[in-house]
This record gives structure tokens, C-alpha cells and sequence, in this order.
């Protein structure tokens, strides 16, 4: 393998969490529900897949575990901002304080530790084609999962009655409810699906990306999930390029640090930081004002009777 | 069964002032359960959290040295979150300002400068962390582009502009290559307010902001104008208010309020710069700012109260090997249970069994 095609590798593993994470996000803010709580999440499933992987020697029930406690951490948002209708954009925040804090608490006993590779699995007649082939069929599960729920979301979203529901409360609430549209319940679905991909995210992060647990290694991987959301306007297609070249972006300042080029190794670590800023500023300058948004994003939703 | 929620008439300002102690009290309770999950004793913790930082002269000190940048930083988030404008790089608007303010430190060290030292540090921290604030509410009214992710974004970068300096051009030549400054000549540093005291004159600067801001908000056109674009933006829009000189006006505030939190702790507190200066004053000031309902002499309050999370956490992490990342996830569950309280003070919840009502 050469030096190229192994910095085309790591940039495929290095854009999947990003792309797992956000399209869980976006079919939670498609439903009109705005969670900034993806960086807390990410670093609970990474945190508790890792110290799951660890006790029971076994990478499956570590998923699982990230998975699960992703779930539980949106269920208490969901709590929050649906039972209480409480603000979004605070309870959000609240959830990634809280996150960050409680996988210090979870991961702190398996610092240290290490898990082996997991397995890629070799497409047959696919993988031989040149550079592409290595590069997307002899990949591990989870790519290939993220690939395809990239499809399924889109079409979820776009070709199912469901998904049109779905659409409907995230555009307009009140009339959504007035139709007798169930806001709560699909927002409750909703959040929870983000938070399950949140939690996968992190342990595709902790199992497969650096293979070890370390106190926030999520290093703001979340926030840029959630600003892929805004860059690829709600569709999952573009969401797909554009957590590809974030992906990049983040490999190829690495390798930068790596040989040197005598810039500070900290400009090259705010390139990721900074392409998020200027990413979102471009897409404000070609499209105008937030196009694509659903319309009852972030409002907390009481019924009027 | 589930619940249904339903806008009360009218609120009472009992249950306003109450919800924030309930909500403590909540997250208490749960920080309990959590610690008695951990196989420790909740009791001991409560012990070590409150009681013992309460009756200890040197703690109630260091109370005030803790909540001095929480206080200074909220008392400036309370000016955006009022006009429902969400900064939340209150941590790298913090860092710049120690950031430029220093620059001036390292640049007098050793020269005998005078007394006019201190007060232009003071200055330049406050316009390094406001024009840092500026550019998320520029990048708002100019492009439309949102400033949560911008302002959070910023704070990455401001971490790493101060890990720079401090390894690099900044680094003290005698200081056996840790990645630290030199320490501050006394022209440059924060005195404390009493002699041999650890309170430094930050403490008053909050004070002067927390009393400055109930004014402003009180007693001014400017107070109104906020809470108008905030509750409601079209009348402000109708009033002739420009929603963005409100923007650019309270990101400056923020920035400036969090800037001279960064200065004063480095020139008062830590005595040079260092690549972590805040154990995430920033971040907390929000749970802070809403702890303390928005308002300038709860924010007081909420920041000493807060405080206190700080210090029990050092010494529960001495005394009981409770990980400081406790402190953090309450402070985390503690703004949930604040949201969820203040939603509760203006709907009313009703249990409906399946079936009733929609």
C-alpha cells in the first residue's frame, strides 16, 4: 500500500463518525428539534462502548453499549425540551457539559488500555479496482453501515409516509398537530434515533478510530456534525460530501504536523475548526439566509388546546 | 399516561425566585444517586461539597476568587440570552483577553514601567475579548451565519492561539522549557483587596458590573430594548430597533465582560500565562447565567453558589478520589434542571391518561 492510498484510508475513517453523527442529527432537526447535545452524547457512546469493549473483550457489545447510552442521553433531553418544553439551544448545551463531564467519570479506570483492529471486510472483484477499490470496498462494517444509512435516511425521508410526517412537524407544528400529526411522539423517535447515532459515532471513535479512550477525544468532532447539518441544508447526500471533506480536512492537517512544513502544529489543528467557520460562512453567501431549515426548528412546542 | 402542558395566567413571582432552588435541590439529588452508584457515600460528598468549603475562613476566600470570572462572564451572557442571542464562545472571548492583556505584561517585564501598566492590561483585555466577540455577531448580521457553531468554534481557536504563544514565542527562556510565560512584574499584576488576602480586585469589577447591568437593564431604553428583541422581535423591529447594533452590542459586552474575567485572573490569580488558564469558566458561566434567572443580583448569587461546585470538587478529588469530571456533569445537570424548572414556572403540567385530550 502506498503512502497515498493509506491518507485515503484514514480519511475514510476519520469522516464516519463525523457522517454517522450528523445524520442522526439531521433527522432530529428535521423533525423541528435542535440538539447541540451531539458533542456529549459522541463522548458517553465513546466512552461507554470503550469501557464495555474492554470488560467483555468484545467489540459488538461494546457498540451496543455506546449505542444504548447514547439513547439514554437523548431520552433526558427529550425529557427536558418535550416533557417540559424547555429551551432547546441551553438544554442542548447542558447535555454536552453534562456528557463531557460523565465520560470522565466512565472512561477514567480504562485509560490506558487498548483494543485490536477490528476486521475490514473485503468486497470481492469491487477491491480490485485501483485506489477506489481499497479505498471503499475493503472497509470496516461500519462504513459500509454509514453508506447506507445515508441512502435509507434519504429515502426515509423523502420516499415513505413516515418520513413525510416526519417533514411536516419539523416544518410547521401547529398545523402538523392540528392535522392530528403526533408531534410529541415522532420528536421523541426522533431524538432518540440522534441520540443512537450520536452513541455509534463515539464508538466507531473510541473502537475502531484511535482504538484507546481518552478524556475528551471527541475533540469537537460533535459541533462540527452539527454545522454539516447546516452545510448540507438538511439533505442527507450532501451530508455524506460534506463530512468526506471534513474528513480530509482533519487527515490532511495531521499529516501536515506530521512533515513538518515549519508551521506551528497549532495552526494546522484550527484548520478543522476553522473550515467549519468558513464552510458556514460560504453556504450563507450563496444561498442566503439558512436555506433549507425546517421551519419549526428549536421552537419548543406547546399545543393550544 | 403522559403529561400535557398549559400556559398559566399569570406567574407568580414566588414560584419565579423558587424554581432556581428546586432545580438545585433536584441536581443535588441526583449528583447523589450518582455518587452512591459510584459505591461512595453521598453523605461524606455533601460534606466535602458544601459544609466543609462553608465553615473554612480560606475556602469562603477562595469562594470569592471562583466566582469572580463566573460572575464577570454570566453578567455578560445575560445581556445576549435576554435579546435571545446565543454565545457560547465565552470561553476563547475569556482567553483572548488574558491573551492581549498579557501581551502588554511581557512586553513592560522588566522595565520599571509605571503604574499605567495594569490599567491598560485591564483595557486591552476587555477589547481583545470584545472585538474576539464581534466576530461570530459580525459573521451574523453581514452573512446570516449562525453564531452558535461560529462563537463554539472560536473557542478551539483561541486555545490553540494561547498553546502557541506559550510554547513558542512566549515561552520563558529561563523557565526549563515548561510551557509557561514569565511571572508578571508586580506593575502587572492584580493586587489582592485586602492585605495578604487571596480576594483580588476582580472581585469589585464584578461587583461594579453586577450593579452597572441591573441599572442598564432596570432603568434604561437599552434594558428595554433587549428584553424587546428578545420576547418579542417584530414590536422591536416596529419600535425602530436595529436587531443588529443589538447583536454587534451584546456580543461586545459579552466579549469585553469575558475578556477582563481572562485578564483578572491571570494578572490577579495565576501570575503568567500558561497553556490552560480556566477550568472552563465559560462554559459554566452559562449554567450560571441562568441559575441566576438572567438577573444581575441573582447572577451574583448563582456565581458564589456555583463557586462552591468548583472548590468542593478540588477537595472532594483530595479527600474522597472523587474525579474532578463529577463537578462538571453536575454542572451539566444542573442547567438541565434549571431549563426544566423555569419551563415549569410558566405551564402548568397536567397528567392525561391515554386517550384524553390530544
Amino acid at each position: 500500500m502506498t503512502t497515498f492510498e493509506a491518507i485515503l484510508l484514514t480519511i475514510v475513517t476519520a469522516s464516519t463518525p463525523l457522517l454517522i453523527a450528523a445524520l442522526g442529527e439531521l433527522v432530529t432537526e428535521r423533525s423541528g428539534v435542535l440538539n447541540l447535545g451531539v458533542e456529549g452524547m459522541m463522548a458517553m457512546g465513546a466512552a461507554c462502548s470503550f469501557a464495555a469493549a474492554v470488560t467483555f473483550d468484545s467489540t459488538l457489545l461494546g457498540v451496543a453499549a455506546g449505542m444504548l447510552a447514547g439513547v439514554l442521553m437523548a431520552a433526558l433531553f427529550a425529557l427536558v425540551v418535550l416533557g417540559f418544553a424547555a429551551n432547546q439551544v441551553g438544554s442542548g448545551l447542558a447535555l454536552t457539559i453534562f456528557g463531557l463531564g460523565l465520560s470522565g467519570l466512565v472512561g477514567a479506570p480504562f485509560v490506558g488500555a487498548r483494543r485490536d483492529p477490528i476486521a475490514h471486510i473485503d468486497i470481492p472483484v469491487l477491491s480490485d479496482i485501483p485506489v477506489i477499490g481499497r479505498l471503499f470496498f475493503e472497509q470496516d462494517l461500519f462504513v459500509y453501515g454509514s453508506m447506507a444509512l445515508t441512502i435509507l435516511i434519504a429515502l426515509y425521508l423523502t420516499r415513505t409516509r413516515s418520513g413525510l410526517t416526519l417533514r411536516s412537524i419539523g416544518e410547521n407544528h401547529t398545523s402538523a398537530n392540528a392535522l392530528g400529526l403526533p408531534v410529541w411522539r415522532v420528536r421523541f423517535w426522533a431524538i432518540l434515533f440522534g441520540g443512537a447515532c450520536s452513541g455509534l459515532a463515539g464508538a466507531y471513535l473510541a473502537l475502531v478510530y484511535t482504538r484507546f479512550w481518552s478524556p475528551g477525544m471527541t475533540a469537537g468532532r460533535g459541533w462540527i456534525a452539527l454545522a454539516l447539518v447546516v452545510f448540507a441544508a438538511w439533505r442527507p447526500g450532501w451530508l455524506l460530501v460534506g463530512a468526506y471533506i471534513f474528513g480530509a480536512a482533519t487527515v490532511l492537517q495531521l499529516h501536515a504536523q506530521a512533515a513538518q512544513f515549519g508551521v506551528p502544529p497549532q495552526v494546522l489543528s484550527a484548520v478543522p475548526y476553522l473550515a467549519t467557520i468558513l464552510a458556514l460562512l460560504l453556504l450563507s453567501l450563496r444561498r442566503g439566509r439558512a436555506v433549507g431549515a425546517p421551519g419549526s426548528l428549536g421552537v419548543p412546542f406547546v399545543p393550544d388546546r | 399516561m403522559r403529561f400535557e402542558l398549559t400556559p398559566r395566567a399569570s406567574v407568580s413571582p414566588v414560584m419565579r425566585a423558587l424554581a432556581p432552588v428546586a432545580a438545585f435541590v433536584t441536581a443535588f439529588l441526583i449528583a447523589g444517586f450518582v455518587i452512591w452508584l459510584m459505591g461512595r457515600s453521598p453523605v461524606a460528598a455533601f460534606d466535602v461539597y458544601v459544609l466543609q468549603p462553608l465553615s473554612d475562613p480560606w475556602s469562603l476566600q477562595e469562594l470569592a476568587v471562583k466566582a469572580t470570572p463566573l460572575a464577570l462572564i454570566a453578567i455578560g451572557l445575560s445581556y445576549c440570552f435576554r435579546a435571545n442571542l446565543w454565545n457560547i464562545g465565552a470561553e476563547g472571548q475569556y482567553v483572548i483577553g488574558a491573551v492581549l492583556g498579557s501581551w502588554l505584561a511581557l512586553r513592560t517585564h522588566g522595565t520599571e514601567a509605571g503604574a499605567w501598566v495594569l490599567p491598560l492590561m485591564l483595557i486591552l483585555g476587555v477589547v481583545g475579548g470584545a472585538l474576539y466577540g464581534l466576530i461570530p455577531a459580525f459573521l451574523k448580521t453581514r452573512f446570516g451565519v449562525n453564531e452558535i457553531l461560529t462563537s463554539l468554534m472560536l473557542v478551539y481557536v483561541a486555545q490553540l492561539i494561547l498553546d502557541y504563544l506559550v510554547r513558542g514565542p512566549w515561552r520563558d527562556p529561563k523557565g526549563f522549557n515548561f510551557p509557561q510565560s514569565v511571572t508578571f512584574d508586580p506593575s502587572a499584576t492584580l493586587h489582592p483587596v485586602l492585605e495578604g488576602g487571596r480576594v483580588h480586585y476582580g472581585a469589585l469589577f464584578a461587583l461594579v458590573a453586577v450593579l452597572l447591568t441591573a441599572v442598564i437593564l432596570g432603568r434604561t431604553l437599552f434594558g428595554y430594548r433587549l428584553k424587546l428583541t428578545g420576547d418579542a422581535p417584530r414590536a422591536a423591529r416596529f419600535a425602530g430597533f436595529s436587531a443588529k447594533a443589538t447583536t454587534m452590542a451584546v456580543f461586545a459586552i459579552s466579549g469585553g465582560l469575558a475578556g477582563l474575567a481572562g485578564i483578572s485572573e491571570v494578572s490577579g490569580q495565576i501570575g503568567q500565562l500558561q497553556p490552560s488558564i480556566s477550568p472552563g469558566y465559560g462554559f459554566t458561566a452559562i449554567t450560571v447565567a441562568f441559575l441566576g434567572r438572567l438577573n444581575p443580583i441573582g447572577i451574583l448569587i448563582a456565581a458564589l453558589v456555583v463557586a462552591l461546585t468548583f472548590i468542593g470538587g478540588e477537595s472532594a478529588q483530595i479527600l474522597l478520589k472523587l474525579p474532578l469530571d463529577l463537578t462538571q456533569a453536575f454542572q451539566g445537570i444542573l442547567l438541565l434542571c434549571v431549563l426544566a424548572a423555569d419551563a415549569l414556572v410558566s405551564y402548568r403540567i397536567r397528567f392525561v391518561t391515554r386517550g384524553g385530550g390530544k
